[in-house]
């Protein structure tokens, strides 16, 4: 029984890989569901732009690092995320102007839209792999480890170590501010209360004189903002690759729905459901249990739930379970 | 001009266009071209199905593709028979015991007062089945993966005739989407396609990681075929001689033989689903579905079953684009899960449906023509358009290397505008619902 021991083993593998992954997945969810509380359809194209922030970030961060600027022991890309942030909402208003607008006018129905998007997805797809390439891209510079493994041990004298990287440290710090940011603009601003007026009730906010287009245009605005946070530090913690973008797309739209569509609160709820069940059920928890049981009970197997290929079938039958019994999400979201 | 004039002119342009291929580059990309095209016709109408007849959103078309191709697999491929000997009862007892777990906990769910004692019934079920499940199924898999893992290190499958396969492969995908639409089916159209989009992800998982059933990412080659292999043919005195009285050089006439061969395979295949979908679409049935799309509440007060008639349009076009899976796989004469992509399997079909016309099984075949067309030409097209952009650049200049290199990235691109220009300026597709 080595009770500290298998906290701190426990924390290495599942916890702040999970805290790092339910903010990157929470950030993106948050992202869908205000395009669903406002424009009221789901948006297919929402990891494609993730990916094309994170793709005009790294294009600066390289510039950046070419010229010899940096932040130090943070990563470069710090510096270069406004850039990506403006790209992209240049590119969603673009997308807005060309395409949806047109069938907001006419007022298609949501699931015209999610066609539509299906277009700009490729759009956005082929835009990406055409500049980047399909190929993984690295671009993280500076201190890769807040603290290391070896120096948890030595400070501790703990057999188990616990490293934390410097992403998964900046993703949780940068997911913070920008979700206080977010709730400080919905709940305290003029603008941010039209939105939530008109995701409640489009007719009555008409009524009252609120302008829909600059409701959609903020609402793009603060999507493209958090698609790029969002997908750059993905991108930073993990790797940059294109197609893992699109396949982000289950669990985000997982963690948005078990979250409540249309809820805020409920999105960033349901990224941590989601990434804590991914990182619990793919873990080998061989490594916590030899502390915890005594040896004789010892496993000899990985004592692992399921492969990590299957971590997509996690998210998925958590979704179902919620879908079955609570369809409107934990917290109370939309129904159409 | 009047409706049919305009649909034969639509499709004669599409033969045109394949002609222009054949006389330009060969006519063996052209019958290429033809035999994914009528294939992938097939998945569009196995589409418009569930879209155009019923409106239903299933962007789970790659999984039930993919589970056609392990049906070819499964049928045709020799059994391992050393392999079935190490693990195939274990295998198979530990699947049964998986499956004995989840009826046993619907039937607790079904059958017993909701409360805390259901619950926690339920989760020992599912909880203790598992491991039991576990317990059995792990190291039959070993012993099943230890078999000669360079070659088989798989059950293998029942060795029979190719064609066999393709009507099990749209059993296999009618029954993983009788599962999917008994669970999704009623709720939100968004929610559908989530689901589908998420059970085609794990399919493929699935197929990539259990060895012992598909070789996983170690891919089953040599499966058999249905027509004989070129080399064999050339060997052929008679098909030789044959040949040269026509004309044609032996190695050229076989590739060309058993193209042409597939094609027609695949081309009675297309027939009879289209005439099976006209029949259906002209039925009563067919009237009901549409009822059913256009208002649901109206219908809901007509006393139709809503939901029954969902679940099996869904099932239906789901089977219809398992056999087009399995054709696929015959005519690769391989499964290999990894080249298994959303956007070619899932999205591009949708393209096909949206620009074909939706609601419309000629449209259907004639966006699947088209489209896979484009989508197999617009790459050299691109090619040579990045070519004469850069004409004027230096040689070896970054910007040009690179604008050369993504020209392959162009047909994503293109597929987005062509859907978008649809969608806007035609929504109703190139040859509309009447």
């Amino acid at each position: 029984m080595d009770f500290l021991n298998a906290i701190v083993a426990l924390s290495n593998y599942v916890i702040v890989p999970g805290i790092a992954y339910g903010s990157q997945l929470a950030l993106g969810a948050l992202g869908v569901t205000l395009i669903y509380g406002i424009l009221r359809f789901s948006n297919f194209a929402h990891g494609d732009t993730m990916a094309f922030g994170a793709m005009v970030t790294i294009l600066v961060t390289w510039w950046m690092q070419s010229v010899g600027i940096s932040l130090g022991p943070l990563p470069t890309a710090l510096l270069a995320l406004p850039f990506g942030i403006l790209a992209t909402m240049a590119l969603l208003l673009a997308t807005d102007r060309l395409v949806y607008r047109f069938y907001r006018e006419q007022k298609a129905k949501p699931v015209i839209l999610v066609i539509v998007s299906m277009g700009v997805m490729f759009i956005m797809n082929g835009l990406v792999r055409f500049i980047i390439g399909p190929n993984d891209q690295k671009f993280l510079d500076g201190e890769r480890f807040i603290i290391s493994a070896r120096e948890f041990k030595a400070l501790t004298g703990l057999k188990e170590g616990l490293a934390i990287k410097t992403t998964q440290g900046l993703t949780v710090v940068t997911a913070v501010v920008v979700v206080i940011l977010l709730f400080w603009f919905l709940n305290r601003t003029r603008t941010g209360k039209s939105m939530r007026a008109y995701s409640d009730n489009e007719d009555l906010a008409l009524l009252s004189g609120i302008n829909p287009e600059r409701v959609v245009m903020y609402t793009w605005l603060i999507v493209a903002a958090l698609a790029t946070i969002a997908g750059t530090l993905y991108g930073l913690d993990k790797t940059f690759k294109p197609f893992t973008y699109f396949q982000l797309l289950l669990p985000i739209f997982a963690s948005a729905i078990v979250g409540g569509l249309g809820n805020p609160l409920g999105a960033i709820a349901g990224g941590f459901v989601i990434a804590f069940s991914e990182v619990t059920i793919t873990y080998a928890w061989k490594k916590v249990a030899r502390y915890l049981l005594p040896e004789n009970l010892e496993p000899d197997s990985l004592v692992q739930l399921l492969s990590t290929d299957y971590k997509f079938a996690v998210s998925f039958v958590i979704l179902l379970i919620v879908l079955l019994f609570k369809p409107t999400g934990l917290f109370k979201g939309k129904s159409v | 001009m009047n409706d049919t004039v305009k649909n034969i002119a639509l499709f004669g342009l599409v033969a045109a266009l394949i002609a222009i291929t054949g006389f330009m580059q060969s006519w063996n990309s052209a019958l290429l071209i033809i035999n994914l095209g009528l294939i992938s016709s097939i998945m569009a109408i196995g589409v418009n199905l569930q879209w155009g007849f019923a409106g239903l959103f299933n962007i789970g078309i790659m999984g039930f593709v993919a589970l056609g191709g392990l049906a070819a697999v499964l049928v045709s491929m020799p059994p391992t028979t050393e392999a079935w000997a190490a693990g195939g009862f274990g295998v198979v007892t530990g699947l049964l015991l998986g499956a004995a777990t989840v009826v046993a906990a619907i039937m607790v769910m079904k059958r017993m007062q909701p409360g805390r004692v259901r619950v926690i019934t339920m989760l020992v079920i599912l909880i203790g089945g598992f491991f039991v499940f576990r317990a059995v199924f792990d190291p039959a898999v070993e012993s099943v993966e230890k078999v000669d893992p360079a070659i088989t290190g798989y059950l293998g499958g029942l060795g029979l005739n190719i064609l066999v396969a393709w009507p099990v492969g749209g059993l296999f995908a009618a029954g993983a989407a009788w599962l999917i639409g008994k669970t999704a089916l009623g709720l939100r159209s968004d929610y559908l396609a989530i689901a589908t989009l998420g059970i085609a992800e794990i399919i493929i998982a699935i197929l990539k990681n259990e060895d012992w059933l598909s070789r996983g990412v170690k891919n089953v080659i040599g499966i058999p075929r249905p027509l004989p292999y070129e080399i064999d043919l050339q060997k052929d005195a008679d098909f030789v001689e044959t040949a040269a009285g026509l004309g044609f050089d032996p190695v050229m006439a076989s590739t060309l033989y058993v193209k042409i061969g597939y094609g027609a395979l695949f081309l009675a295949v297309l027939l009879l689903v289209l005439l099976l979908s006209q029949l259906a679409l002209k039925s009563p049935w067919g009237r009901m579905m549409r009822a059913i799309r256009d208002n649901e509440v109206a219908a809901e007060a007509m006393g139709k079953d809503v939901t029954r008639r969902h679940l099996q349009i869904f099932v239906i076009g789901s089977a219809i684009c398992g056999i087009a899976g399995a054709m696929m796989t015959t005519l690769d004469g391989q499964l290999t899960p990894g080249t298994y992509q959303p956007l070619r399997f899932t999205f591009l079909i949708w393209v096909m449906v949206i620009v074909g016309g939706s609601g419309n099984n000629f449209g259907a075949v004639l966006g699947g023509m088209l489209i896979w067309f484009l989508w197999v030409q617009v790459e050299p097209m691109g090619l040579f358009v990045m070519q004469v952009i850069t004409s004027g650049m230096a040689e070896g200049s970054a910007l040009k290397t690179h604008l050369i290199e993504s020209a392959a990235h162009m047909r994503l691109l293109t597929m987005g505008v062509v859907l978008l220009m649809v969608l806007r300026f035609s929504p109703r597709g190139l040859i509309p619902e009447k």
